[in-house]
């Protein structure tokens, strides 16, 4: 099972003969991702990373079946990729790129919900289930098949975590990155609900930080709907207010998003919470 | 990036809503010879908020007493940033204070406009308090912000004819303000009554450091420490915080965790350093020397996992220069055996796991003491 992408999902690489683009296809397909096709205005029927290249989003759906996107385009260009491939109704559209205005953004989420598919990102690192399909540029070698579904905002601090289940023989179901962007298009919330109903899903690792208040609203979920067991961490407790730590997203305004309030907030909805990001694997061990 | 409040007045301006532009004076000589009738205010031009609380904002009803007071002001420091700047206005006869703004609310991934009649005072008081007393309208992104969304509002706050109309403007205007030029924030608080019509005594507006490229003419304001500016010219994101562990990592969430591992050890922080994705020996070697600059650090941790950047290329900046302070370094993921490699023939041995090195950067920075 897994969530949000399996061994039937066929990848469009939106971007793919820019050097990132053609760089993480090969890294993808290495990984065993079906990418089926890339897409580049203007360079159609050329190949990059050994698979055929489109002009239009259409025209590589109509021709290679691809069933999903990796949106690698530049952040002035990304806005109209992202509503390309909505209009093609591909799910989920994972979007790598950074710096994208927080206008655009709204924009590709509104149509994304009104057309009923998923954005992951942007500014994410992605989504894997282990054996059987990536969609990013997470690092291949840290993953292993297993039960732990884990969902975080950030890359590097994803990569740290699975490394850590992988090295305590806990693998992963799916592991996935919302996007470090104030606007993202999955929420905590919709992950976790997704991990719940996975029946491969035995334990969920939740990766939150400063701002915004999305770890809230998956708490508040928890508590009402979740009875998996979950284990969760805060980055950012140390941040002083009113700073932009790297992430846009990540800055803490008044009263809201501070580390405090979700970490309380997810301990009331009965979530382990550790203070390290390397105590993940232990705790969860004790809960399984 | 924040814009001054006369700049954004001048953009409210464009865009139909009222303001009192006043005129900018950066001496109290330059008050002589103003046509601008006494009373006057004279405000701060200051990025940080909270400046009427600090004296940064004063009456004075006689030149006289204006220059004395703008010579009081210019020069003051209000939370670290100094006044350079004065907004002289005329003053105004104030009646009811309203609220006004036009933001990005997170959660529901739309625009929100928020107003209320409680205006003038901390906004976020307001709403805790008395959360009856705002009016929320989130914008559809595929229908937009009407007209007729403006008057509901303005019915909503109790206003009718005639201020029911200038209401109407304004806030259609400042929609306009927000959308058009990429705003995460444009607000007035307060939108008072003066003289019988509506007038927007403060003006604020945040503009999309990402959508900047799309605003010829803006402002270039900076609200950085020398250093944090210092990276930013060479693509590092760097926070400077008061403690004495200077830190360097890869990728935001990493960097936030290192801080909190510090912390956690009973250890502070010098700074946040990203050296982000597929950072070069270049681009590590810039982060080493910024964050070395600043006064005061007793140790270096630096804090790699390796994905698209690479342990070796990392390795080769240490090598090449290692700081004069005790310094740790964990290091793993891509490459990694060969940046150790690197790191032993320097004789400066790295480490794997993240706990054990926050714990030995802390034990480090307090023996230097």
């Amino acid at each position: 099972m897994a969530i949000l992408v399996n061994e039937r999902t066929r990848v469009l690489v939106q971007g793919i003969t820019g050097y990132q683009g053609e760089f993480h296809t090969r890294r993808m397909i290495e990984f065993g991702t079906k990418v089926v096709s890339g897409m580049t205005p203007g360079k159609g029927g050329q190949t990059a990373a050994g698979v055929p290249v489109f002009d239009t989003v259409s025209e590589a759906v109509a021709q290679t079946g691809a069933t999903a996107s990796c949106v690698f385009v530049p952040a002035r260009m990304a806005k109209d990729a992202a509503l390309e491939a909505v209009a093609s109704r591909l799910d989920p559209i994972v979007i790598i790129t950074e710096h994208i205005p927080v206008h655009d953004s709204i924009e590709m989420v509104a149509a994304a919900c009104a057309a009923g598919v998923r954005i992951l990102g942007p500014n994410g690192p992605g989504v894997a289930s282990p054996g059987r399909c990536k969609i990013g540029i997470m690092p291949n070698h840290l993953f292993s098949p297993g039960g732990v579904g884990l969902v975080s905002r950030s890359g590097t601090l994803t990569y740290e975590i699975v490394a850590g289940l992988t090295q305590a023989g806990l693998g992963q179901s799916t592991a996935l990155g919302l996007g470090g962007d104030p606007v993202v298009g999955l929420t905590f919330q919709e992950a976790v609900a997704l991990f719940a109903e996975d029946p491969e899903t035995q334990a969920i690792v939740l990766v939150g930080e400063i701002g915004g208040s999305a770890e809230e609203e998956a708490a508040r979920f928890i508590k009402a709907a979740v009875r998996k067991p979950v284990v969760g961490y805060i980055a950012g407790r140390t941040a002083p207010p009113g700073k932009r730590m790297g992430h846009a997203g990540a800055v803490i305004s008044g009263s809201e998003g501070t580390a405090q309030a979700k970490i309380e907030a997810l301990e009331a909805a009965g979530v382990s919470m550790v203070a390290l990001p390397a105590r993940v694997p232990e705790v969860l061990r004790g809960l399984l | 990036m924040k814009l001054h409040e006369y700049q954004a007045k001048e953009i409210f301006a464009r865009y139909g809503i009222p303001v009192r532009n006043g005129t900018v004076i950066e001496r109290p000589e330059q008050l002589d010879g103003l046509e601008i009738p006494y009373p006057l205010v004279l405000k701060a031009q200051v990025l940080v908020g909270g400046r009427g609380k600090a004296g940064g904002i004063k009456l004075a009803a006689t030149p006289a007493e204006a220059r004395e007071k703008a010579a009081q002001i210019l020069g003051m420091t209000i939370k670290g940033e100094t006044v350079r700047r004065l907004l002289v206005v005329e003053a105004a006869e104030i009646g009811a204070e309203y609220y006004l703004a036009f933001t990005v609310d997170r959660a529901a991934r739309r625009l929100v406009a928020i107003a209320s009649a409680a205006g003038g005072i901390d906004i976020e008081d307001v709403a805790r308090a008395t959360p009856e007393k705002i009016v929320k309208h989130h914008v559809d992104p595929t229908a937009g912000f009407h007209p007729y969304n403006a008057r509901e509002m303005g019915r909503a706050l109790g206003l009718g004819g005639k201020h029911l109309l200038q209401f109407a403007a304004i806030a259609h205007g400042l929609w306009r303000v927000c959308t058009e030029m990429d705003a995460e924030l444009a607000e007035i608080n307060p939108l008072a009554m003066v003289d019988g019509s509506l007038l927007a005594i403060d003006a604020k507006l945040i503009i999309d450091d990402n959508a900047t490229y799309r605003h010829e003419g803006l402002p270039r304001n900076e609200e950085l420490t020398e250093l944090e500016a210092l990276a930013k010219s060479q693509d590092l994101a760097c926070v400077e915080l008061d403690g004495d562990v200077a830190i360097i990592g890869n990728g935001a969430g990493l960097v936030m965790s290192t801080l909190d591992a510090i912390a956690h050890f009973g250890g502070r922080p010098a700074n946040f350093l990203d050296v982000g994705g597929g950072a070069t020996t270049e681009n590590m070697a810039q982060a080493m020397s910024i964050v070395l600059r600043k006064s005061g650090v007793r140790a270096l941790f630096v804090n790699i996992f390796g994905g698209i950047t690479r342990c070796d290329d990392i390795a080769r900046a240490i090598a090449a220069q290692p700081p004069a302070v005790p310094m740790v370094v964990r290091l793993t993921g891509t490459n990694e055996d060969e940046g150790r490699a690197i790191l032993e023939a320097a004789g400066i041995h790295a480490l794997t796991d993240p706990e054990s090195a926050a714990r030995e950067a802390v034990q480090l920075a307090a023996g230097a003491r």
